[in-house]
């Protein structure tokens, strides 16, 4: 029986023996290059310092986390695109003009804190993102609160400051909203292109939703938690947002202002912290949604998106082992089996 | 898109079957040894009915059965029994073994024909095939017998054959179906005699246009036999994606087949049943694909059962520098072997080498990061990513609350996980660990 054959080392491991492209690092990457055109735009509309504060949250973010596994004497795991992305996510969510020392303590409540005490990508319960804005708003409410308008003149440094359309919109109403940028259409256009005051990477709806055609088609989201968010906001800001009583509200305006478009598309949709059954992200999105109006027209605050997907977040884990896929062959139970 | 019947969810791997499927069925020289295990099949092992040193010939029973879920054993050569002990198998366990050594000569028992077998009763199919050892070819072995004795509260109207062959590589069942069309229908026929069905069909995927071809000019002549070309993904070949793609039927959570009235049968089981009650010929030999970029010459070949893999890779050039994996089986279901010193049996139906190239390192994982995507491709509409986690972290029990013994470990859960997760083990362990 002695054979050529036997002479070879054999590997012996468990099926599949062949595996699917996907990568965990792919998938990240992927989602920090969707994120390029807001970056582009962020940076056309308030200068260099756009780049110098989202620059600053990502090199901090990819550190603390290599730092973290480095003391814990763990295999690193910085170079996935994760940390990256926190980094990146947090940078477009904070004001221009906030100095240098606010994205360093975001990342370090966003990755350490976050993230990686709750025991890195995977494990964490709420955005990690998301949590270091949070952070940073209550700690910093000033700091937090300056808008820099948008110049689009690259060397403008110390731009005026202004409200953001939400706040205008909230302070002094939708009539003196128009009034501020001529009109209904401008206004419209204002906030397509991302000509607005507000966070530097979530006025510009155009190039966010480049990035999420990306990412629908790469296939790494899918519509159910972005369009039940926006569907949920779109409907209750016409039913409850209008000046003249119910079913007067203008929806496009709450959906293409604040940070709607970037939190429904890049934030909401965050896999570790989102349900991983789609009917339960249909649920979760609807619950974003809600949370984010009773925010923006009853709360205290003009813009709610990030406390809803926090909020959400909380109820991720629930959702999921309440709401079960439809299985094959599932048999609807009867009563006598019920017994 | 391809209006071919199908299911919900699955995969779409590399097929790679053009390694293969070209290859006409060879015939294998005959072993110079044989080890036949006396469990090749789902349920109780054979009794050996021989001793060490005793004479056998080639289709001699040399293991009989032990009870109903059971199946007997045949020599595969004439020759002399020269060991009976524990060895490897190709599931991974060491299993009793009955060692021939060949005398080369080949004589066989005497076959009892039977020219005219359409004329033959339910019975008397199920007694040939039950004693010529015929359990399902596509790799359960389950006794065949056993399931075309359905209790009489379950109606069987339809049989189902499956040549799908959704496994990649894998060209065997492609082959009979090119090769033996007219003897894959005489099968079905006398399935659906047993069963007294009037429905039948055969299922097969859309990658084999020659196999569709075949059988639908072989079956042209019965009204009662259709032909379905089926999607190509994976697991088009699992029987409860099969039904549901042909029949639009789903079998019930812990039900069977038979609960919607299908029985499935696999193509090669089809040809030995035929084998079987026309010739009287015993199962001792199937036809295997070896194949693979770490084999020299890929092939399908008929292989007497019991005949060693090393054996069977020498007669296909051999291996090839840098040939690191042995499957016996398909890439996505097959067990990776340790030794090559393991024989074909009943449920062998290919034996894969992967060469370094192909080679996939499962070694590290990473934490589930929830993306969702092995829900979307689960063919049972688990939810993998929650068994899996559970099964990780031990909570057994809670595992059962998300149907894990629906889970038949097709592995497209874990060939999409980006993770790189190993699904298909935290699957099976947990059910080592909780009852049904």
């Amino acid at each position: 029986m002695a054979t050529q054959a036997k002479s070879h080392e054999l590997i012996v491991s468990v099926s599949p023996h062949v595996r699917g492209k996907e990568t965990v690092e792919r998938i990240m990457w992927t989602v920090n290059l969707s994120l390029l055109p807001a970056v582009i735009m962020s940076i056309y509309y308030f200068g260099p310092r756009a780049a110098y504060v989202t620059g600053l949250c990502i090199v901090s973010s990819v550190l603390f986390e290599h730092l973290y596994w480095r003391f814990l004497d763990r295999k690193t795991t910085a170079g996935d695109g994760s940390a990256f992305l926190t980094g990146l996510l947090l940078g477009m969510n904070l004001p221009p003009s906030v100095p240098f020392y606010i994205p360093l303590i975001g990342s370090l409540v966003a990755i350490i804190i976050t993230k990686l005490l709750f025991g890195g990508l995977g494990y964490n319960v709420f955005n990690p993102a998301l949590i270091g804005r949070a952070f940073l708003l209550i700690s910093f409410p000033k700091l937090m609160t300056i808008w820099s308008e948008p110049t689009a003149k690259f060397i403008a440094m110390d731009a005026k400051t202004t409200a953001t359309p939400l706040g205008l919109l909230k302070e002094e109403g939708l009539t003196h909203l128009m009034e501020v940028f001529g009109s209904k259409t401008e206004l419209y256009q204002g906030l397509l292109w991302g000509n607005t005051a507000g966070s530097l990477g979530e006025t510009s709806a155009i190039a966010l939703l480049i990035g999420a055609a990306i990412l629908f088609i790469k296939r790494y989201i899918t519509w159910h938690t972005p369009f039940s968010f926006i569907a949920t906001v779109g409907v209750l800001a016409w039913a409850f947002g209008g000046d003249q009583g119910l079913f007067t509200g203008d929806p496009l305006i709450h959906i293409l202002s604040g940070g709607l478009i970037l939190g429904a598309f890049f934030m909401a949709t965050d896999y570790v912290t989102c349900p991983t059954v789609r009917k339960g992200q249909i649920i979760f999105g609807i619950g974003c949604g809600a949370i984010t109006m009773l925010i923006r027209l009853k709360g205290g605050f003009p813009e709610g998106v990030m406390f809803a997907i926090l909020l959400m977040n909380c109820f991720a884990p629930l959702i999921d082992r309440s709401i079960k896929p439809k299985m094959f062959g599932a048999v609807k139970e009867t009563k006598e089996q019920a017994k | 898109m391809s209006k071919a019947a199908t299911f919900e969810r699955g995969i779409h791997p590399q097929y790679n079957k053009d390694l293969a499927s070209g290859k006409s069925i060879a015939v294998a020289s005959l072993p110079k040894r044989i080890v036949v295990p006396l469990s090749q099949h789902i349920g109780a092992p054979a009794q050996a009915d021989v001793s060490i040193g005793d004479e056998v010939k080639t289709g001699q029973v040399i293991g009989t059965t032990t009870g109903f879920v059971s199946s007997p054993v045949h020599s595969s050569v004439s020759g002399k029994v020269i060991a009976i002990a524990d060895f490897p198998t190709p599931g991974g366990r060491n299993v009793t073994s009955i060692v021939i050594e060949s005398d080369e000569k080949d004589e066989a028992v005497d076959y009892k024909e039977t020219p005219d077998y359409m004329n033959l009763g339910a019975d008397d199919f199920r007694n040939m095939i039950k004693d010529a050892g015929i359990v399902g070819l596509g790799g359960a072995a389950f006794p065949t017998n056993v399931k075309l004795s359905p209790p009489k509260e379950k109606k069987i109207d339809t049989v189902l054959i499956n040549g799908a062959e959704c496994e990649p590589y894998l060209t065997a069942d492609h082959r009979m179906m090119v090769e033996r069309a007219a003897d894959v229908v005489e099968g079905l026929k006398i399935l659906m005699k047993t069963l007294d069905v009037s429905e039948g069909y055969i299922g097969i995927e859309e990658n084999k246009p020659d196999a569709i071809e075949a059988m639908k000019s072989a079956s042209s002549g019965e009204s009662n036999i259709e032909v379905h070309a089926l999607e190509i993904k994976y697991p088009q070949g699992a029987e409860k994606m099969l039904i549901k793609a042909i029949k639009g039927k789903e079998v019930p959570t812990k039900g069977l087949p038979m609960d919607v009235g299908v029985v499935v049968q696999n193509v090669g089981t089809a040809l030995a049943i035929y084998e079987a009650v026309r010739y009287g010929k015993p199962l001792i030999e199937r036809v295997v694909t070896i194949t693979g970029n770490g084999v020299k010459e890929p092939a399908n070949m008929m292989i007497r059962i019991g005949t060693l893999f090393s054996d069977v890779i020498d007669q296909c050039g051999g291996l090839v520098e840098g040939a690191v994996k042995v499957i016996s089986g398909g890439p996505m279901m097959g067990f990776a072997q340790w030794t090559l010193d393991v024989p074909v049996i009943k449920g062998t139906s290919g034996i894969l080498v992967l060469s370094e190239k192909e080679y996939v390192s499962a070694d590290d994982y990473s934490a589930c990061i929830r993306c969702g995507s092995c829900l979307d491709v689960c063919p049972m509409g688990l939810n993998p990513s929650q068994l899996s986690i559970l099964s990780e972290k031990g909570f057994y029990d809670e595992t059962k609350d998300y149907n894990l013994f629906d889970c038949f470990e097709c592995g497209s859960c874990a060939f999409v996980c980006p993770a790189k997760r190993p699904m298909v083990q935290f699957m099976r362990l947990a059910k080592s660990q909780v009852k049904p």
